[in-house]
């Protein structure tokens, strides 16, 4: 049997993710450089405009703000779910995976009946006599941010829950008949087994937040603008596909160092993990 | 592990923030109103009806369903000997190329839509649904690569050297003894990938045209100038469709090991 066969089977893949993927990337991106001698100006410039800037800036925020949220609420609740007695455990992993499986237009819709000025958020306040007025929840940061906690929360868990179950709850046990508290036991023995997971859970929610398109788009409005619709604005509304390639160069490498980092952090936490041990 | 009951109410706060605006959506399709309202007024199916009587809604249904189909089964005839290959076989530079599979996961889905809007249907010309289909297929790889790639690992290989030195082919051993082995992980990743092309936006959305939407891009620009219960109506359907999803992955190999 010759050597070439798994070359061979691997090709046609290969093949159609260099035509349509690589080369696309690559014709799209290569002229914010290349204009008739190479330079880095589309990038300088891209950034010496506040507005740019400013949506950046958000993008950022709002990634961070989403992932900070999703592990304080998601932590204790895949804790909570790896706990459980395996029937309970596969339901609830059910009621988590049923909102992930849901579309992200449906999700994002969800939170516009919320928020909306007669949705339910604000009636309830104004029927008991909490505010006078509609507060203005919709097309601002704060729904982007709620929209985003809401599609990416499960995802985490999710992840989360693999890594607990996997703890061997006799560590707990032990911890416990020494005398600490259950809380001090969580704090000291099971989160920081659990950091490798939370790593690979927010870096899941950290680039989900910072590519996805729905949410922002839906939720956002035109004076909240993410860099995914920033981008596609710039592409399909203004024609401006300088600028969108330039959105398109920064996400992409946006992405990879973000991986990138917590890949580090996470590696440099199972080195002293092994240390100890 | 005992229960604590502080535990309990939070994680219980958190299935209910996941719940209640689902809940909420489902309660407002059945409402007399003729906008979003909630608590309803009344109670009525006119709105299902209404969805089915939207011609738009329809046809895009169709067509999310053929290129999801399309793409995925496009995925699984590339993806399951690629996987195949990466896992059986010493090639060089394997981690690389395996990355290079997994990679359209780790590109922005707008930035593959994008790319794909410039080159292949602007520059190129090729129409658009065939971009579609190509962006759906590149969405999807990587779910066959991982899921088949993972239970690849997992099979003993033994079995498929043993056909070996019965006189069995090597294409023969693989579809009549690995094929076999693994089709729970195909269907699971079969699953995985069509959901996940059938509810995508970024890449359909730069890729869609007169006559050529998804049913989630459909309904995107429809939220964008409507708000009515027709739209609670139709997110009912979806919701019901991914439960009737989720109940066959249950039943042939759960749900556990698809995540």
């Amino acid at each position: 049997m010759s050597k070439k066969i798994p070359y061979l089977i691997l090709a046609p893949g290969f093949i159609l993710l260099i035509f349509f993927l690589l080369i696309p990337l690559v014709s799209v991106i290569w002229p914010t450089f290349y204009n008739g001698s190479f330079s880095i100006e589309s990038y300088t410039s891209f950034f010496q405009d506040s507005y740019n800037v400013g949506i950046f800036i958000r993008t950022i925020r709002v990634s961070l703000i989403v992932t900070f949220i999703c592990i304080i609420l998601g932590v204790p609740t895949a804790y909570f779910i790896a706990g459980t007695s395996p029937k309970w455990r596969g339901l609830l992993m059910a009621f988590t995976l049923f909102p992930m499986l849901t579309n992200s237009v449906i999700r994002s819709f969800a939170w516009i009946n919320l928020l909306g000025q007669n949705g339910v958020i604000n009636k309830l306040m104004s029927s008991i006599g909490l505010i006078s007025e509609p507060l203005p929840l919709l097309y601002t940061e704060f729904s982007i941010i709620i929209g985003s906690i809401y599609l990416f929360l499960p995802i985490l868990i999710i992840t989360l829950v693999g890594v607990m179950e996997n703890i061997n709850p006799e560590i707990m046990e032990a911890a416990e008949t020494l005398g600490a508290s259950r809380i001090k036991a969580f704090i000291k023995v099971v989160l920081p087994l659990s950091i490798p997971g939370i790593i690979v859970g927010s870096v899941l929610v950290f680039t989900g937040t910072l590519t996805a398109y729905t949410t922002p788009q839906l939720l956002g409005g035109n004076r909240n603008m993410m860099l995914s619709t920033f981008l596609y604005q710039n592409a399909m509304t203004l024609g401006n596909w300088e600028d969108a390639s330039v959105i398109a160069l920064i996400m992409i490498i946006t992405t990879l160092l973000v991986m990138k980092v917590f890949n580090l952090i996470a590696n440099r936490i199972d080195k002293r993990g092994e240390q100890d041990a | 592990m005992r229960k604590q009951r502080g535990l309990s109410l939070f994680a219980g706060a958190v299935f209910a923030f996941l719940f209640i605006p689902l809940v909420i959506i489902t309660i407002t399709a059945f409402g007399e109103n003729s906008t979003i309202q909630f608590p309803i007024t009344g109670f009525t199916f006119k709105w299902f009806t209404a969805v089915f009587e939207n011609q738009s809604f329809i046809d895009s249904f169709l067509l999310s369903l053929k290129i999801s189909l399309l793409a995925t089964l496009l995925a699984l005839v590339v993806g399951i000997p690629a996987a195949y290959a990466l896992t059986r076989h010493g090639v060089k530079g394997k981690d690389w190329i395996k990355n290079f599979f997994l990679s359209p996961t780790i590109i922005p889905g707008v930035v593959v839509g994008y790319s794909l809007f410039q080159f292949i249907v602007i520059r190129l010309q090729v129409p658009l649904f065939h971009g579609l289909l190509l962006g759906h297929f590149l969405i999807s790889l990587p779910y066959i690569i991982r899921v088949v790639g993972s239970s690849l690992e997992q099979l003993d290989f033994s079995i498929e050297e043993v056909a070996w030195t019965l006189g069995s082919t090597k294409f023969k051993a693989f579809t009549s003894i690995v094929l076999p082995n693994i089709s729970s992980s195909i269907f699971a990743s079969f699953m995985l990938a069509f959901i996940n092309s059938f509810n995508n936006i970024p890449v359909s959305q730069f890729l869609s045209g007169p006559g050529i939407s998804t049913l989630p891009t459909t309904l995107m620009n429809y939220i964008e100038y409507n708000y009515d219960p027709v739209v609670s109506a139709l997110s009912v359907l979806l919701m019901l469709g991914t439960i009737i999803l989720m109940f066959l992955i249950e039943k042939t190999l759960g749900l556990a090991k698809v995540v």
